[in-house]
């Protein structure tokens, strides 16, 4: 499959890495800067192409008459949908994702789909503000991925030191916290562990859980650790991410402060949020933060432009014990070094977005038996997939016990249409169930048939 | 530097090595030549060894490799695989003594063929397949067959700098967005034109074993022929044969490719294609009209002239006749065409057509700027600009080249040779051709030099045929600095 990418910001390059390591794909990249084409070129098994992504002649240099998939991602809209039109007319087969976040334009796109022949948009803000204020609803984990809609998730948690949790095998945890859950990935020192039942269980580790949504209030509780409704959250950073998140969080009743520097944009926000707190002043001063009630709000989100600023406000609350904090992280790649400090929930917007088309790609190759939903978790080292189980899955009605799956992959859950297990060695999958399975990634899964060893 | 990353790319070389020797091998056995059999057996076994401990060294490589490794990797594997390579001529006792056999192999891999043998009829057919084999394997690169057969894990960025590092040329890169394709796509357009040159020969009743040695030769532009006499003894037809398939070597890979896919406007367009056959067809009129009187009739002036400046231009070092003896003029032309070499991308040596288009273009700006100091100019090929880091590298390429070729030349002088022959001899296996003039003119070899000459003309064969670099860094006190 030939696929074409447009851009290489951070989503770009994102998107160039995790489709170059599926090693599936002739990838041609396109950017009008030869310097970071070079690096690209170097770092990954692609093609390179520089100039005006927009022009007919770059496309048609970057081979688009004969390409399956365009991924327009450079940083203006204008300029990702005009590259879409621009290729549909050279090659009408040819499928085209644009990203466009300004949100003037959200409407309009939807509505002239048939006219500019997108295959999808994608919005990596938008995005990201959907995730953090799915955490919000549900403080104390650090992340939720959604599966079988809504029905099951994959929560990340922290062992943090005297939790229940500590020091507990696998094999007795059900019994420790007294509920249903799967643990399917364990993250260590900044490694990623597919654990086995005897596998014991530390302070520091970030553990992976697989639960029922239903359940999730009671793990919780009986964790031990305390959930309150958030009632009023604190927002450092008026870039778009604070546009949607507060549009978010006001519709649902809660209360919105939103700290930002630049007075035209404060002006702006006030305009387009009257529900919302607007405080002019720099994020980066703690007695600012301080007297707009950082000690008295229930979740503290930094999504200022500047990872380095963000990472510290984030150290700053947690040292006094803001209940939950959320980071906004743009260019770090997922190194295990975050990890290691009290900042909360990670959200990479760069990474939700990737996720999503990387998603629409594998869908594509493979029409019939994609996975439906991937999520990449454990900071991008492991991967849970969900897949609907078809007439040309082998071993339906057959005990989990008696199949030979790959190793380093985990069936985590089966999503039966009346109820969500969580599978044992006795349990089986039938046509029509859902089943999420958990990978480190060391082979790229396409279809349910690939665990099969 | 990552060692062990290279260890681990060394010893998958090497293992492509010893597994190029099964054919010698077998020829030697089909000839009943046991002695040279067991000579490649014992060199086959040698390497087999060695690529066993580089591969020990290399089973925990991490993952960075950058343009720095990339270079010494393929420095660093062009001499181990030719000091390896040089094995069986000298178990084999066919070539005596250790530093001669040596050179023999790095003439051999780096498509030179200049030779220490007086008389290569001599030699049992094992080792003149593997000295024409040399030709073959070093015209298109090792490490470019590698990436061609290696798995899906071996795969990333990295490669482009082995790429990059063994292709001659001032701007590689890839022609298929995965270099696993690329390289697969330049083997398979290499072993094409092969298999069609040698069912030429054949059919112009060449034996099958000359046919293919004479190929493989013609193919990496190398040179090495079975016979005494080069391509002298063959007839008329068979030496077209051999200038025909030595120029189309010459040429971009890249612009076969383009004809693979139908794109014939593009090639016939190429400004370094056009430049190539401009000087071929220039060369061939001017040594024609030069040499007139000296052959019988007019096709037979031609046919020479034609040889003679494709075997030269594309660094091949094929001989029907001796040069060496023609007027200053023509000499003059061919020691010109050493220089300027073949295509960039093609399997010849130079300083490559490309580069030269570019010096001339970049000349001429520099020109406009001495006139009109205000003029902002775009130095472009093909009407696509070219970029200053490019210009700035073929600059620094032919700087690289003029203190090379000096220094080489000041070294052989200490020998007692005429300055024509030494110059010449210099300017020969610095750009992989293989014969010169006087001393080591087209019926003579390179026998008589001392060690050290003999060590430098390696050195300027193998930098040569990697375009210098990935060689002088070996050289180069900060490459083996601790970083």
């Amino acid at each position: 499959m030939k696929i074409i990418i447009a851009g290489l910001g951070k989503v770009g390059n994102t998107l160039a890495q995790q489709l170059a390591a599926e090693n599936d794909y002739d990838l041609t990249v396109v950017d009008r800067n030869a310097q970071v084409l070079q690096t690209v070129v170097e770092k990954y098994d692609v093609l390179g192409v520089q100039g005006n992504c927009a022009a007919m002649t770059t496309l048609v240099d970057a081979g688009v008459k004969d390409a399956d998939l365009l991924i327009a991602v450079t940083d203006a809209d204008e300029m990702n949908l005009l590259c879409c039109v621009t290729a549909h007319s050279l090659n009408p087969r040819i499928h085209t994702i644009a990203r466009i976040r300004n949100p003037e334009y959200s409407d309009q796109v939807y509505k002239m789909r048939d006219l500019l022949a997108l295959s999808m948009s994608v919005n990596p803000e938008k995005q990201a503000a959907i995730e953090i204020e799915r955490l919000l609803k549900y403080p104390g984990f650090l992340k939720r991925e959604p599966f079988a809609k809504g029905r099951m998730e994959i929560v990340e948690l922290r062992v943090e030191p005297g939790s229940k949790l500590c020091n507990v095998a696998l094999n007795n945890l059900v019994d420790a916290v007294n509920c249903k859950v799967l643990v399917c990935a364990v993250t260590r020192g900044g490694e990623c562990i597919m654990p086995s039942g005897n596998f014991v269980l530390r302070e520091g580790d970030k553990i992976f859980v697989t639960s029922e949504s239903n359940n999730l209030t009671r793990l919780l509780k009986n964790l031990g650790i305390i959930t309150r409704k958030v009632n009023r959250v604190l927002i450092c950073g008026g870039g778009r991410v604070s546009y949607y998140l507060s549009q978010l969080l006001l519709k649902s009743g809660i209360q919105v402060q939103i700290i930002e520097n630049n007075p035209e944009r404060c002006l702006m926000l006030a305009e387009q949020l009257p529900e919302a707190d607007i405080i002019q002043g720099d994020a980066s001063s703690q007695a600012l933060l301080e007297s707009e009630g950082l000690f008295s709000c229930d979740a503290l989100v930094s999504l200022t432009g500047l990872d380095e600023l963000n990472v510290i406000i984030a150290l700053y609350g947690s040292r006094h014990g803001v209940p939950q904090i959320i980071t906004k992280v743009g260019h770090l790649e997922p190194n295990g070094i975050l990890d290691t400090l009290p900042v909360g929930s990670l959200v990479c917007p760069k990474e939700l977005c990737s996720n999503g088309i990387v998603r629409y790609v594998r869908a594509m190759r493979n029409q019939t038996g994609a996975a439906i939903t991937t999520h990449r978790i454990a900071g991008g080292r492991a991967e849970a997939l969900e897949f609907r189980v078809d007439e040309n899955t082998r071993h339906r009605g057959e005990p989990l016990k008696s199949l030979k799956i790959k190793p380093n992959i985990l069936l985590v859950s089966i999503n039966h249409a009346s109820h969500v297990e969580l599978p044992n060695g006795d349990s089986c999958y039938q046509t029509g169930d859902g089943v999420v399975i958990v990978t480190n990634g060391s082979e790229t899964i396409y279809q349910l048939n690939d665990i099969f060893a | 530097m990552n060692y062990r990353m290279i260890g681990r790319i060394s010893a998958k070389i090497l293992a492509v090595e010893a597994v190029f020797m099964i054919p010698a091998l077998l020829i030697c056995v089909g000839y009943h030549e046991f002695a040279a059999a067991l000579a490649f057996a014992k060199a086959m076994l040698c390497i087999a060894l060695a690529s066993a401990v580089l591969y020990f060294v290399g089973r925990k490589s991490y993952r960075g490799f950058y343009a720095r490794e990339g270079l010494i990797c393929v420095g660093l594997i062009w001499i181990i695989m030719s000091l390896l390579g040089c094995l069986p001529f000298y178990f084999s006792g066919e070539i005596p003594h250790f530093i001669d056999a040596f050179f023999e192999i790095v003439s051999g891999f780096t498509t030179t063929g200049a030779s220490i043998l007086p008389e290569v009829e001599k030699l049992s057919h094992g080792i003149l397949y593997w000295r024409s084999f040399s030709h073959w394997i070093g015209g298109m690169g090792v490490l470019v067959f590698l990436l061609a057969i290696s798995g899906r894990g071996e795969q990333g960025g990295y490669t482009l700098h082995l790429l990059r590092a063994e292709s001659p040329g001032p701007d590689v890169g890839k022609m298929l967005p995965r270099m696993k394709q690329t390289a697969i796509t330049l083997y398979v357009i290499y072993i094409v034109l092969t298999v069609l040159n040698t069912v030429f020969l054949l059919v112009g009743g060449m034996p099958l074993f000359d046919s293919v040695c004479t190929a493989f030769g013609t193919a990496g532009t190398g040179g090495f022929g079975v016979k005494n006499d080069s391509i002298a003894g063959y007839s008329p037809y068979l030496q077209n044969v051999c200038t025909v398939f030595m120029l189309l070597f010459g040429v971009n890979f890249n612009c076969y490719y383009l004809l693979l896919i139908g794109n014939l406007r593009s090639v016939l367009k190429d400004e370094e294609v056009r430049l190539y056959f401009g000087i071929v067809f220039g060369s061939i009129a001017l040594i024609a009209w030069n040499i007139r009187h000296m052959y019988a009739t007019i096709e037979e002036t031609l046919r020479h002239a034609a040889f003679q400046v494709a075997t030269i231009i594309t660094t091949t070092g094929y001989a029907t006749t001796d040069f060496d003896l023609w007027p200053s003029f023509s000499k003059a032309i061919l020691m010109v065409l050493m220089a300027v070499g073949a295509c960039a991308g093609s399997t010849g040596g130079g300083i490559k057509c490309a580069r030269v288009l570019l010096l001339f273009k970049s000349l001429r700006r520099n020109i406009h700027k001495v006139l009109d100091p205000r003029k902002v100019q775009v130095v472009r090929i093909n009407n696509r600009p070219v970029s200053e880091v490019v210009l700035e590298n073929t600059n620094a390429y032919l700087a690289a080249y003029a203190s090379i070729l000096v220094f080489s030349f000041l070294v052989l002088s200490t020998d007692g040779f005429t300055t024509t022959t030494n110059f010449t001899a210099v300017l020969s296996c610095f750009n992989n051709i293989g014969p010169g003039l006087e001393a080591v003119g087209p019926t003579c070899n390179y026998a008589s030099f001392s060690v050290l000459s003999k060590l430098v003309l390696i050195m300027d064969m193998l930098a040569g045929r990697l375009e210098i670099f990935p060689i002088l860094v070996l050289f180069s006190r900060s490459t083996w600095r601790k970083k």
